[in-house]
């Protein structure tokens, strides 16, 4: 009972005087918590107003998936001269829960008027906090719920991948004709592997953009695909993409956030092509090519929209046109001759509208060729189609929503692992 | 020959103490903290370059910043206390529960599962008893199986419990794959969003509040339990020695499951009041290693309800600290746990000093 008492009255004490420390702390000038209102109000030298920026990230910058949100962020709030700290945050390893709701929350009170989320599973939480803040603007990368939402400062932003897919998906069928003529395999063991995060919409999107690319190369072209159900996990990445090379792929891909797949194929001698950024350096007698969304451009419209008081779009969609969908270099000393050139090609025709993505003329889904499909745009429970996508022979994907919601099994893919 | 006998005396020798006197004891403590925050210093110097003092300016700010910040405080010492209060009664029965985290998730998973499956078909009231009823059931439920057999089989709780952790985790992965919002995309998101049902009501516009009174009540009914019921007693005894407790006609088994199922029903609480009261979803992280903080918060204060107030805030403290530093300095996430470890490390190295003394020793002064 003494003792009790004794650590009782120190833990009181203690308390006192960390409470007695804030008083201190709150004039130290550690950060601008508190003084919401004033920095929100406060304007530039040419009248807008200031940004005060935060970004919340799903895990920290060695996945690479964050990494390039990161890497985008920082070099927009630098070239906005916001600094680090005072003017812009980055909040790493906040999970897909109410730990993201709360630190929204405290990006508010650092006295943040433009608040991004990069994950997906960020999204409710995010709403959430929008709803609690109508004078903070709130992008969240990857969404699917703001044009349903009807809130005027939630909104959502994604680019066309899945036109850099397509592109790396060119590369690969290139590869796999040379490896072909090569002799190391026949036409009809070119098979491909791809290591996919989870069974949503995204990633279909995702796979199958990349495959219809090869296939344009390589028409006798399969692929395997296998899920990890997680958006980040390395041992399940890498054991992910050495079953694949172990059940005859020729060449790996990848939807999931981590080097897992990459060192795979590294280890293997297996060529790769990776996502969000080049793995050449760690990777060089593997990697192929890789696509990545470049979020500056995104990052950049939304300050700027900020700082002249005017309205973020609801779906933003960055393009191959406005750079804020990106290939890497072509690894020469793995890709074949001539892929540099066909891809600027090929870009070329898919930003002119010549080459569409999701041709119903380019593939089939149980033997059929597409003419209508109804799309689940509008997120809800009962995942019911709302929407037709089919429209002038093409599945618009990235149309409605900026999200892809392009979620068909066509023939050619085999889904490993999944209840689909 | 004489050297040698000269170096084998000890030049200190550890003893125990016994009756320290509380002002020593806080001073011991106090000098602790105050060393654990030099060493701090210097690492953050040495390694960031930064300013110590505004570091920790910067882990104040980050607990009681705004209004908002302590309510998130209190929030967070009301779920890691709840589970520490949990795991108590089992730990002063040297039963070592290591299961909170899946007892906790299960009461999660038992709360969600009445949100989602009868959310939108019973009344509000009706809909929140039966949470309260399910969380505590699967709460209880997970304790009971690991107890079951301890008591009957003389199987090693640690281990058991410990598995039984992965096993809810994988039934919570599991469920959240069958109820996941959109198609494929392996989350549940936040649960009746428009509607709340099963949202517990705010109090006065304050979400934080409600639990924070449920866990304050807890604290003090497991106190009175603990210190004052007879039931309290028995389990302290069997704690203590069983052979004593046999003696005294205690029925063991009996104490052990009874003890584990109130173990279970308040991990399943907390469970209760992370969906219910603040989080309104279901992951597999939502309880976030707790069970297993809270066997430090249950240790640190000798699993005395109201010691383990200060060492919840202690721990609450520095977490949220440790990750207002990160983003306010841009350091990596893992600068801020070598912080709480170095300030964890000295905090358990009081205990040392508390318990025992060291002396110079005489004999090798004589010798000499």
């Amino acid at each position: 009972m003494k003792f009790t008492k004794k650590i009782l009255a120190l833990g009181l004490s203690l308390m006192m005087g960390f409470g007695a420390l804030t008083g201190c702390g709150g004039s130290g000038g550690s950060g601008g918590s508190g003084d919401t209102q004033s920095s929100q109000e406060e304007k530039t030298e040419d009248g807008g107003t200031a940004v005060v920026a935060g970004l919340i990230c799903l895990h920290d910058e060695n996945a690479t998936y964050d990494q390039n949100f990161i890497n985008g962020f920082k070099e927009s709030c630098e070239a906005a001269g916001l600094k680090e700290g005072e003017t812009y945050f980055i909040s790493t390893d906040i999970p897909e829960g109410q730990e993201c709701y709360e630190e929204a929350m405290n990006m508010v009170d650092r006295g943040c008027n433009l608040i991004f989320a990069d994950s997906f599973g960020h999204e409710d939480y995010l709403i959430q906090a929008a709803t609690e803040n109508p004078e903070v603007q709130f992008c969240h990368a990857t969404g699917t719920k703001a044009h349903t939402e009807g809130l005027d400062n939630y909104h959502n932003a994604f680019a066309s991948i899945y036109m850099g897919r397509y592109l790396a998906g060119v590369a690969a069928g290139m590869k796999l004709n040379e490896m072909i003529e090569a002799g190391e395999f026949t036409e009809d063991e070119a098979k491909m592997g791809y290591v996919g995060a989870f069974t949503y919409a995204e990633v279909i999107s995702g796979y199958t953009s990349f495959f219809l690319g090869a296939k344009s190369i390589c028409p006798s072209v399969t692929m395997d695909v296998t899920f990890t159900g997680s958006w980040y996990d390395e041992t399940k990445e890498k054991e992910g993409a050495q079953a694949l090379i172990d059940g005859g792929c020729k060449l790996i891909s990848q939807h999931a956030d981590s080097m897992g797949a990459p060192t795979a194929c590294e280890n293997a001698g297996v060529p790769d092509v990776s996502y969000n950024g080049s793995t050449q350096d760690a990777c060089p007698n593997t990697f192929l090519v890789s696509s990545r969304i470049n979020w500056a451009p995104y990052y950049t419209y939304a300050m700027n929209a900020v700082k002249d008081g005017k309205a973020i779009d609801t779906d933003w969609v960055g393009s191959l046109d406005n750079e804020s969908v990106l290939l890497s270099d072509v690894n020469e000393k793995v890709a074949a001759k001539g892929t540099a050139e066909k891809l600027e090609e090929v870009k070329k025709a898919l930003i002119d509208g010549s080459t569409q993505v999701f041709d119903t003329k380019t593939f089939s889904v149980d033997g059929n060729v597409l003419d209508s499909y109804m799309a689940d745009v509008d997120t809800d429970a009962e995942y019911q189609g709302d929407t037709e996508a089919i429209k002038d022979g093409a599945f618009q994907e990235s149309v409605f929503r900026s999200a892809p919601y392009f979620d068909l099994k066509i023939d050619g893919i085999n889904l490993l692992d999944t209840a689909m | 020959m004489h050297s040698k006998t000269h170096d084998k005396t000890p030049v200190f020798h550890i003893s125990r103490r016994t009756g320290l006197p509380w002002q020593k004891a806080l001073g011991i403590r106090f000098a602790g903290i105050v060393l654990a925050l030099v060493v701090c210093g210097f690492i953050t110097m040495a390694a960031t370059g930064l300013n110590p003092i505004s570091v920790y300016g910067t882990m104040i700010e980050g607990n009681f910043g705004t209004s908002r910040r302590i309510w998130m405080l209190l929030q967070n010492m009301s779920i890691l206390l709840c589970i520490s209060l949990a795991l108590a009664p089992a730990f002063r029965m040297s039963f070592w529960n290591l299961g909170g985290d899946g007892q906790a998730l299960m009461g999660a998973l038992g709360a969600a599962s009445c949100m989602i499956l009868v959310g939108d078909r019973v009344p509000g009231g009706v809909l929140i008893l039966l949470m309260v009823l399910a969380s505590i059931a699967c709460g209880m439920l997970w304790a009971l199986i690991p107890a079951f057999f301890k008591a009957n089989f003389g199987t090693n709780e640690t281990l058991f419990t410990l598995m039984m952790n992965y096993v809810a985790t994988q039934l919570v992965a599991y469920f959240i794959i069958r109820w996941e919002v959109p198609k494929g995309s392996g989350k549940i998101g936040i649960i009746n969003q428009s509607s709340k049902a099963g949202w517990f009501p705010m109090i006065g516009g304050n979400k934080y509040l409600l639990n924070v009174l449920i866990v304050a009540v807890v604290t003090i009914l497991v106190y009175v339990y603990m210190r004052y019921s007879k039931q309290g007693y028995e389990l302290s005894v069997v704690g203590e020695s069983e052979p004593t407790a046999r003696y005294v006609g205690i029925k063991i088994n009996h104490v052990v499951i009874r003890t584990m199922l109130l173990s279970g029903a308040l991990c399943g609480v907390a469970g209760l009041l992370l969906v219910g009261g603040t989080d309104h979803t279901l992951t597999t992280t939502i309880i976030g290693g707790r069970g297993f903080t809270g066997v430090m918060v249950a240790w640190l204060a000798r699993f005395n309800p109201i010691v383990m107030v200060a060492t919840t805030f202690l721990l609450v403290f520095l977490q949220g600290g440790s990750s207002e530093i990160t983003t306010i300095f841009g350091l990596n996430q893992s600068f801020g746990d070598i912080i709480t470890g170095i300030i964890l490390f000295f905090i358990l190295g009081c205990d040392f000093f508390l318990n025992y003394k060291i002396t110079r020793s005489k004999t090798g002064k004589e010798a000499a």
